[in-house]
């Protein structure tokens, strides 16, 4: 059994309850326990900090200094979401390395009777605490109905593999722990070189245009690849690649239907929940369909055939079309 | 670390340059800005920089040559998506994003966030604050309906019609914010972070 303090975030509450319904489930069958951290507040997203510099940390470091209060047994403190992950652990870095800084915002503080001394709260991401300290065999022992079939484009978005402070968990533009996580609970992984890029954060209120076009190029990586799901890590990545993929198509006159699931969710359907308990059903582009791809039994792996002795190499996708040609 | 002037280039007009100022209210970045190579990695990594008036590494140079208004009017700083790409590339490690960060304090400071095509970015900051600061939690519905009706109003009625409906029927949107129990102690700590100099010279 293992204890973590728990940061839920301002989107876990509503917008993506189902993201928290689905990992507490999930938890359970990974002997995982959340304590959530009392009272905490909002870690100001990317906003505070582009208005009032010292309130912004002061924001931040309320909550590491709650979490390292309550924390009895220097438990790591867990967040879901990307956004909240980033800052805590920004935060956290940027008060052990500027002297200047932590002083000012434990003066801050110490205005709410509190204190905060950089470095007592080791800050990490869910996927980090899933495919590291549970790791991928305990994983693939409680998976009761694996995902053959289905095909995965895993959405790491930016800010769990970026910027690099003490080494991350997973590398900063083509991370791999995701992929492997999702092939463990028997799901296909299609390649998705646009894994680590930017959903457009906060543009879609700002500028929409340059919001659509980042989500357009998601959306497009991930179907040109031949995903039937989208697996999202972030309340922020979620909203923006559902909620707006009508938007996506009337501005592009394209016709995506792509869904995008948290992670948890699919998790929580290999370890045996019912689609229900998994909050399917919430994302505005219906999952249902894409689900039905799911096989009871692994699929075939294509064979390859064995390319000619006397015609120069070609690439795969070449060949296919030249011998569609012949065909016509 | 000394922030001297042992790098300044640009001619000055204040007591420090622009350059200097910048330095010295960006948290950790202390002096990196300064060591910028004009390699072009930023631009070349930053998937919002097509749409730029000018690319991370173009701001970085008129920085250095003292150009205040034309930088901090810009909307290079706005549509900076904060995906953190440069930062991870940049030769020499400038921290980039909190460049970025930096640059928007200063023009909502001077008056000039109004200047760009990223007019009305700082209102929405500001109206995300604003429930952050009184409630200790964002509420999405509050600010989408706040800020479009101030800024969009077509766009309010589009979102509450279309997208937004469709969240609210799938449950997904809280009709009234949430307050944390403690949030007297809150507001005194984020009154005396401001106190300190939230929008001073943090010099940090």
């Amino acid at each position: 059994m293992q204890t973590y303090s728990y940061y839920p975030g301002c989107a876990l509450e509503r917008n993506a309850a189902v993201y928290h319904d689905s990992l507490m489930a999930v938890a359970e069958s990974l002997d995982l326990t959340f304590t959530e951290v009392a009272d905490w507040n909002c870690c100001g997203a990317t906003e505070y900090i582009t208005i009032d510099l010292i309130p912004a940390y002061a924001l931040v470091g309320r909550n590491l200094a709650l979490a390292a209060e309550q924390n009895c047994n220097g438990r790591s403190l867990v967040a879901p979401c990307s956004a909240c992950f980033l800052n805590l652990k920004k935060a956290d870095h940027y008060l052990a390395q500027s002297p200047e800084l932590n002083r000012k915002v434990n003066q801050a503080l110490a205005a709410g009777g509190l204190h905060y001394e950089p470095g007592s709260v080791h800050v990490k991401h869910l996927l980090e605490i899933i495919t590291e300290d549970v790791g991928f065999e305990k994983v693939a022992r409680a998976v009761k109905r694996p995902l053959f079939g289905l095909k995965i484009a895993p959405y790491y978005g930016c800010l769990i593999v970026r910027p690099v402070f003490d080494g991350t968990f997973d590398d900063a533009e083509q991370p791999t722990s995701m992929d492997t996580l999702m092939r463990t609970i028997g799901a296909e992984v299609v390649d998705f070189p646009a894994k680590a890029q930017c959903c457009g954060g906060h543009m879609t209120q700002i500028s929409e245009a340059v919001a659509l076009h980042l989500i357009h190029q998601l959306l497009k990586n991930a179907v040109d690849h031949g995903a039937d799901v989208i697996a999202a890590i972030c309340p922020m990545c979620q909203l923006n690649l559902d909620a707006y993929q009508d938007a996506v198509n009337k501005h592009y006159g394209t016709n995506f239907h792509i869904p995008i699931l948290y992670f948890t969710q699919l998790l929580g359907l290999a370890f045996g929940f019912g689609e229900a308990t998994m909050g399917i059903g919430q994302e505005l582009v219906d999952a249902r369909p894409a689900l039905a791809n799911i096989q009871v039994k692994p699929l075939k792996p294509v064979k390859r055939k064995r390319p000619s002795k006397t015609e120069l190499p070609m690439p795969p996708k070449l060949q296919e079309v030249r011998s569609c040609l012949k065909n016509e | 670390m000394d922030t001297s002037v042992k790098y300044v280039r640009g001619p000055t007009t204040h007591d420090r340059t622009f350059l200097e100022e910048v330095i010295a209210q960006t948290p950790v970045d202390d002096p990196r800005l300064a060591y910028c190579v004009q390699c072009g990695t930023c631009g070349g990594s930053c998937p919002s920089g097509a749409d730029m008036d000018y690319s991370p590494r173009e701001l970085f140079a008129m920085i250095d040559a003292n150009m205040r208004e034309e930088v901090l009017s810009s909307n290079t700083p706005w549509y900076c998506v904060s995906c953190y790409y440069c930062m991870v590339r940049c030769p020499q490690d400038v921290h980039i994003t909190d460049v970025m960060y930096t640059l928007k304090r200063m023009a909502v400071r001077e008056g000039f966030s109004h200047e760009s095509n990223a007019k009305d970015a700082p209102d929405f900051s500001e109206t995300f604050i604003d429930f952050v600061e009184n409630y200790g939690r964002s509420f999405e519905l509050g600010l989408a309906t706040l800020y479009h009706l101030r800024h969009h109003p077509l766009n309010a009625v589009r979102m509450a019609t279309g997208m937004g409906f469709d969240l609210f029927r799938k449950g997904r949107m809280n009709l009234l914010p949430t307050r944390i129990e403690n949030i007297d102690q809150l507001k005194a700590i984020l009154a005396e972070a401001k106190a300190i100099g939230g929008n001073g010279d943090a010099n940090l």
